[in-house]
């Protein structure tokens, strides 16, 4: 009887958000440990519980999984998110590199200074149009299928309106260049899992306020000085 | 009639460095097209670069960009990813952490002199009390000669890459860790590593000034 995953992570998105988008456009129901504390996360190290002492890290079939691309390989394996073959993850992979590239930007952003989130919105809504979304919009526009990959869908569309939805937080228009991809966040957005996952009461994370970043400061020790891109 | 891989970089070690090494340990023949500052504009312009980013490897009939998509590519093609869902899941934890210690080393060079400094301590105190401890325990946990299912991995070679890596930064790195010394040397002698360690191979030395100018130009940092 294997119980629902479990993820150990701090309360705001970081890098545990894309694991949760694909467990649950997976379908996938899990359970969240939250670290308030210092104290829990060296609880979880004197546990011998992280492998490099780092979080996230999920308990997933027995294993207690860290490192965020190992554990998303695993979970987009394990439920069919991951192409029919090697050539197709291997574009799969290139696609989830690119978006992780882009969210990537964005991670450090809570704990920048009011005139440095100014300067690394605009870096980051500019590589997004002039270098991400172009590419993703091609692949829709030469194939003209629904999906980025194989025509079925795959972690790489997951990942992909992650994405989208996060660079709109920052700027509603930065689809506005893109009409496939306008319609591909339409189209992946009413999937039912993800529908579900995107309504108020799921376990998506809003965006980090400073109430948050001052714990996760505290807790990790970790983003005491930011610069931007 | 199968072609040699292309790898399109900068003619030094960079994000290419752990491609050159999986494929050579896995008896691969490559060719190397090396960037210099109008190369890069042509390969943008061609539109042969997904995200106008090398590396690029040009490998049965795909232009793949991203080091990971391509390390992870060319390990399940050449049999280095283990044989399950799980044994990967391994393989991924065990690559992601010598990513991460080889990235804090690849930063260095374009570091300035204070800020080196201080992160040569910092990777000196990760990888030896962070890194290879975990390693170390797991060649001691299950007494197999690699890493993953009792079988040589992408895993392995890139713990190699890694150790040799942080060698360079402190000659006496390994010096707590038996199993991992025993393993530097079991893994040096395999023939197509012993050859890629050899002067004349296309393995890279280790950046100098020269080579960051050249990239700092090159990529307009």
């Amino acid at each position: 009887m294997s119980g629902k995953p479990v993820l150990h992570y701090v309360s705001v998105r970081g890098r545990m958000e894309p694991v949760k988008w694909l467990l649950a456009a997976a379908g996938v129901e899990f359970e969240e440990r939250i670290l308030k504390t210092k104290d829990d996360l060296q609880k979880l190290r004197t546990d011998g519980c992280l492998l490099f002492q780092q979080v996230p890290m999920v308990e997933i079939d027995g294993m207690k999984m860290v490192q965020t691309r190992a554990i998303l390989n695993y979970i987009a394996g394990k439920y069919n998110l991951y192409g029919k073959d090697l050539k197709e993850r291997a574009l799969i992979d290139m696609y989830v590199g690119g978006t992780d590239d882009l969210m990537g930007f964005l991670l450090s952003f809570p704990f920048l200074s009011a005139e440095d989130k100014v300067k690394q919105c605009a870096f980051v809504v500019q590589k997004a149009t002039s270098r991400y979304f172009p590419a993703y919009e091609k692949v829709l526009k030469d194939h003209g299928q629904d999906f980025l990959v194989g025509n079925r869908l795959s972690w790489a569309d997951i990942h992909l309106l992650e994405a989208i939805l996060m660079l709109e937080e920052k700027k509603s228009d930065a689809l506005s260049g893109f009409p496939l991809l306008q319609a591909f966040k339409k189209r992946i957005s009413s999937i039912p899992t993800i529908k579900k996952f995107l309504a108020p009461g799921s376990k998506r994370k809003p965006i980090s306020d400073d109430k948050y970043v001052e714990t996760v400061r505290r807790v990790l020790r970790m983003y005491y000085d930011v610069k931007p891109n | 009639m199968a072609e040699k891989p292309k790898l399109h970089y900068t003619r030094g070690r960079g994000k290419m460095e752990s491609i050159r090494w999986l494929l050579a340990a896995a008896g691969v023949e490559f060719e190397e097209e090396f960037i210099e500052k109008e190369d890069l504009e042509k390969l943008r312009n061609d539109g042969s670069l997904l995200f106008q980013q090398v590396p690029m490897v040009e490998i049965d009939g795909m232009k793949m960009v991203q080091t990971r998509a391509i390390l992870c590519y060319i390990a399940g093609k050449y049999n280095l990813y283990g044989k399950d869902l799980k044994e990967r899941a391994w393989i991924d934890m065990y690559v992601e952490g010598t990513t991460d210690l080889m990235g804090m080393i690849m930063a260095l060079p374009f570091q300035a002199a204070d800020v080196k400094e201080k992160n040569i301590a910092l990777i000196t105190e990760r990888a030896t009390t962070r890194y290879f401890p975990v390693y170390e325990k797991a060649l001691k946990d299950h007494g197999q000669d690699y890493l993953v299912g009792n079988k040589l991995s992408w895993a392995d070679i890139h713990l190699l890459e890694a150790i040799l890596m942080t060698e360079e930064l402190k000659s006496d790195i390994l010096s707590a860790f038996p199993l991992l010394q025993a393993f530097k040397t079991k893994m040096s002698n395999m023939p197509t590593i012993k050859k890629f360690l050899q002067p004349g191979s296309p393995r890279k030395p280790p950046p100098d000034e020269n080579y960051v100018a050249t990239v700092m130009k090159i990529f307009k940092l």
